[in-house]
């Protein structure tokens, strides 16, 4: 099962659960079974089926942006991550 | 990378023998203190990330830091704000980081700006200086910041912390990326709160503010590997370093253009959020055009001394009802209105849906939080669930300023 790190922002929605694993063969799939297990994360993250602009999805250490966005590919075990925009100081 | 500072300065005696760990180690010697003496740094914000910055970097050498920040020293502060201390609550931040650095080294210029940074004075505040240091707590700041070091051409130190995590990066759009490459747009008013409301571990700006420090020595040094297309991801639970990679975008529409084409915009309405609790932005409701009510504690207490009962809804957490509240509130934190409000909006009837059963959706509703911005929210989402914005109104700065206007007894944080 791949993972899914959850940002303390958003540990709110999932049962204050820092990591979640997930299934799917990319990285849509993972994040659409992470909102089909957690419902109250989906408006966080998507708007419409599309990713927020303010999410930052990474597969390891790369943006999936700068890969093939949702459609990524992502192997059994993979660690994913969201990157939240936090700003204390 | 090569050297960011070129000129040298000479070094007294007292100044060899002062840094001689730095001049005996070959990366710096004393080429590379003569540097850091010639070198100029401005540090945004002397607070949590600030004390360490200032205390490390006047430490160091660097010959010139500026500070910016407006604020004084407050009790709250002093649990991770090292630099100051008991005797100078009260006193400006700038004067009390400024006499501490003096102690440290007095062989230093240091520059006070006691002003909120602005799109109006940040690009001649930060002209004089080789290297901008972010350690500011909210997002217009860190907004204008990079933008004006990117019209600017300087390097901007990045570092932010929320409650056990930290972030780390060098924004330098002359080498690589900018704050926008990675963060286009802000996330919405609400969703990641500030540290007066989320908390943060005093000790985790210690960590990031020195891993700053330690970037822009680098930078003005030459040496190593600069943190610029990277970024590093601390969390202080799991005691874990991760390192991502920041690509710069080559559609940014701050460093992806000529320089000279960057405008400062207004950063406030860029992040529906005030920069600073001097501002006079008054955030929007949903709807864009109607302004959200307020009431001032002292109309709140006039209306209660005269036999007055409206409805006060307390959106904080039970830990924070435990230090002080009001009497006869009903009390929902904002998470679980902010989950009922999602499971409302994606057509679900769950049992978060309870919650705004206990909200009445036709009878005046004052809304508070410690200082406001919670309760600000939470009107928000009241409005995109149908409540109307006429019903709702926001205690103008919260609890805090019910402690500090009417009953001076009570217990604040």
């Amino acid at each position: 099962m791949a993972s899914i790190k959850i940002p303390t922002p958003l540990r709110a929605f999932t049962g204050n659960q820092a990591t979640v694993t997930v299934s799917g063969g990319t990285v849509g799939e993972a994040l659409s079974d992470l909102v089909a297990t957690y419902p109250e994360l989906r408006p966080h993250l998507f708007a419409e089926d599309k990713l927020r602009t303010f999410v930052n999805v990474f597969l390891g250490e790369e943006d999936v942006r700068f890969l093939d966005g949702l459609d990524t590919p992502i192997a059994a075990d993979a660690n994913l991550r969201i990157i939240p925009s936090i700003a204390g100081g | 990378m090569e050297a960011l500072i070129n000129h040298l300065e000479s070094l007294s005696k007292e100044e060899i023998k002062r840094y001689s760990r730095h001049v005996i180690m070959p990366e710096v010697g004393i080429e590379g203190q003569r540097r850091l003496k010639a070198a100029s740094v401005l540090l945004i914000g002397t607070g949590g990330l600030g004390s360490p910055l200032a205390l490390y970097l006047a430490a160091a050498g660097i010959g010139r830091i500026g500070l910016v920040d407006y604020d004084v020293v407050d009790e709250t502060n002093l649990q991770r704000q090292v630099i100051h201390g008991q005797s100078s609550v009260g006193k400006p931040k700038l004067d009390s980081a400024a006499e501490r650095m003096r102690d440290i080294n007095p062989y230093l210029q240091i520059d006070k700006y006691n002003v909120p940074l602005t799109s109006e004075n940040a690009l001649e505040l930060f002209a004089p200086y080789a290297v901008i240091i972010d350690g500011t707590d909210n997002f217009p700041t860190r907004y204008l910041v990079n933008d004006a070091c990117v019209k600017l051409g300087k390097p901007n130190v990045y570092g932010s912390i929320f409650r056990f995590e930290g972030q780390l990066s060098v924004f330098y759009a002359k080498e690589g990326p900018c704050y926008r490459c990675m963060f286009p747009e802000p996330p919405p008013p609400g969703l990641v709160p500030s540290c007066a409301e989320g908390g943060v571990l005093g000790i985790l700006p210690g960590t990031i503010g020195t891993l700053q420090a330690t970037e822009a020595l680098k930078l003005i040094l030459g040496i190593g590997e600069p943190m610029i297309g990277k970024m590093l991801l601390y969390d202080a639970l799991e005691m874990s370093f991760t390192t991502i990679k920041v690509r710069k975008n080559p559609a940014c529409p701050v460093c992806g253009v000529p320089a000279e084409e960057v405008q400062l915009i207004d950063y406030e309405q860029f992040c529906g959020v005030p920069a600073h609790d001097r501002s006079t932005f008054h955030a929007e409701t949903s709807n864009g055009s109607q302004p959200m009510k307020t009431v001032t504690v002292r109309e709140l207490k006039a209306r209660l001394d005269a036999g007055e009962k409206p409805l006060i809804l307390d959106v904080r957490e039970p830990h924070e009802w435990q230090i002080s509240a009001l009497e006869g509130t009903l009390r929902i934190p904002k998470g679980d209105i902010q989950m009922a409000k999602n499971a409302v909006l994606a057509g679900r009837k769950l049992h978060e849906e309870t919650v705004l059963a206990q909200i009445p959706q036709d009878a005046e509703i004052i809304v508070h939080c410690r200082s406001g911005v919670r309760s600000a929210d939470v009107i928000r989402m009241l409005q995109e669930v149908g409540y109307q914005g006429t019903h709702l109104s926001n205690l103008s700065g919260g609890i805090l300023a019910w402690a500090r206007e009417i009953d001076p007894a009570m217990a604040t944080y």
